[in-house]
């Protein structure tokens, strides 16, 4: 049910390419999978940014051409991947030293909540049938310098992801700075959720009813 | 003489026991020492616990361990896998036990355990259910959890090269785990792609040294099968 009046909503692609604006030349950045993972299409090349994978690489570029793929270069989703010039691997306790040790500027995560006091809630449902797995996302929510969350502002049954507290097992407590929804841009204050951009068009009361916990103004 | 290398299979496992503990390196795919995996499921031992990233593993020998009956327990991050659901059956029908560890505390279990330290605060899962029952404290106002070293009674590691020392070299992402499980195991078994004659790898350049390493097989598996 959009409003009359407002941009539709942002879709995976949009929302990367929304992040990817506010990542700035010189930071070393981890992206996790899913949405996260389409960030790095729009950080322009001339921009340097250093991305790291979980599985001891810095400085991963894109994907290879097809056909190009080197079998011994996979990313933490597993799929391939190539280096750019000044790449670095590492072993696997390195790497999480570097995830733990606040070497990173900035991880990148999606997600299934957000809570307004920080805490994100992106590995595992109320469902305990199938065989949990957590891969590195404790580490990396627990330990980058900064973390940001990109994912739909709401279910697809319309149920909020921005929450008061989250439902779904934790992640990580308070580990949340900011969060780029396909409807805003909110970062995390310790008063909850401040609204820091939206879709042209969309009114705070819109936002406010898609949301589940309370939206501050900026200032 | 020092040569670590063995010329079979049988003198690569020899020893491994019931009951063992065995670490298996590689990330997905990539850098898992499948030939020793097949060769252990050949060499019977049985009653294992498997410390292995993807324990579900959508390729190579740990499914077909699981499969078999011969596997009690994985310690892993990430069990599941898209392609490949032995796991995942064998652990709804309470047939495998599952610790799941995130990756980061796996990684650093396996090298506290290598460097000789007993156990270890960590940030990495405070106030989650992979905390829950753990030892907490505050430590300059952040609050930390108590991990303790995951030891191997058997490593089993995939080099891309290895000299008679069991000097390593790794390649690309196949480096992951490998290094770190070489430390922490009474037994480090090797499967190397190559064969370095001892003094050609510049030592800057090795990875792991041979202190770590007991056997080396050579096995020019080729590349890892996606």
């Amino acid at each position: 049910m959009p409003d009359s009046d407002a941009s539709p909503p942002l879709n995976r692609t949009a929302m990367a390419a929304r992040l990817a604006r506010d990542i700035p030349e010189g930071w070393t950045v981890n992206l996790g999978i899913g949405i996260p993972t389409l960030v790095a299409d729009h950080v322009p090349a001339r921009r340097e940014v250093i991305f790291h994978s979980e599985n001891g690489v810095l400085g991963m570029g894109p994907a290879p051409a097809e056909g190009a793929a080197d079998p011994w270069l996979i990313n933490a989703g597993k799929a391939p991947i190539t280096l750019r010039p000044g790449a670095a691997i590492v072993h696997h306790a390195d790497s999480f030293a570097i995830i733990r040790g606040g070497h990173l500027d900035l991880c990148v995560l999606g997600g299934y909540e957000v809570a307004e006091n920080g805490d994100i809630a992106n590995w595992a449902t109320s469902d305990t049938d199938a065989a949990p797995a957590v891969g590195g996302a404790m580490d990396l929510a627990a330990g980058a310098k900064r973390l940001w969350v990109v994912m739909e502002h709401t279910t697809k049954d319309g149920r909020p992801r921005l929450v008061h507290r989250c439902g779904y097992p934790l992640t990580a407590v308070g580990a949340v700075h900011r969060v780029y929804t396909s409807l805003a841009v909110l970062d995390v204050a310790p008063h909850g959720f401040v609204v820091r951009e939206m879709l042209s068009g969309l009114t705070m009361e819109a936002l406010q009813a898609r949301t589940g916990a309370q939206l501050h103004p900026p200032n | 003489m020092i040569d670590k290398f063995v010329p079979t299979m049988e003198q690569a496992l020899a020893g491994i026991a019931d009951g063992a503990v065995i670490a298996v390196g590689g990330f997905g795919s990539v850098g898992q020492p499948n030939a020793l995996i097949d060769g252990l499921l050949a060499q019977g031992a049985r009653d294992l616990t498997i410390i292995a990233n993807n324990a579900g593993a959508a390729f190579g020998g740990l499914p077909s361990l699981m499969q078999a009956g011969r596997v009690r327990k994985v310690v892993c991050s990430f069990p599941r896998s898209a392609v490949n659901s032995v796991f995942v059956d064998l652990y709804r029908e309470g047939r495998i036990e599952l610790e799941l560890v995130p990756q980061g505390t796996l990684a650093e279990r396996l090298r506290a355990a290598g460097a000789g330290i007993p156990a270890f605060y960590t940030p990495t899962a405070v106030g989650t259910k992979l905390a829950e029952g753990k030892e907490t404290r505050e430590i300059d106002g952040r609050a930390y959890v108590l991990e303790h070293a995951l030891h191997a009674d058997a490593a089993l590691v995939e080099a891309w090269q290895a000299d008679r020392w069991g000097n390593l070299t790794f390649r690309r992402t196949g480096r992951n785990f490998n290094p770190v499980m070489a430390t922490a195991a009474k037994l480090t078994v090797v499967q190397t792609q190559h064969v370095a004659e001892l003094g050609t790898l510049d030592p800057d350049a090795i990875v792991t040294p041979g202190i770590f390493v007991d056997r080396v097989l050579h096995v020019p598996y080729g590349d890892p099968i996606p």
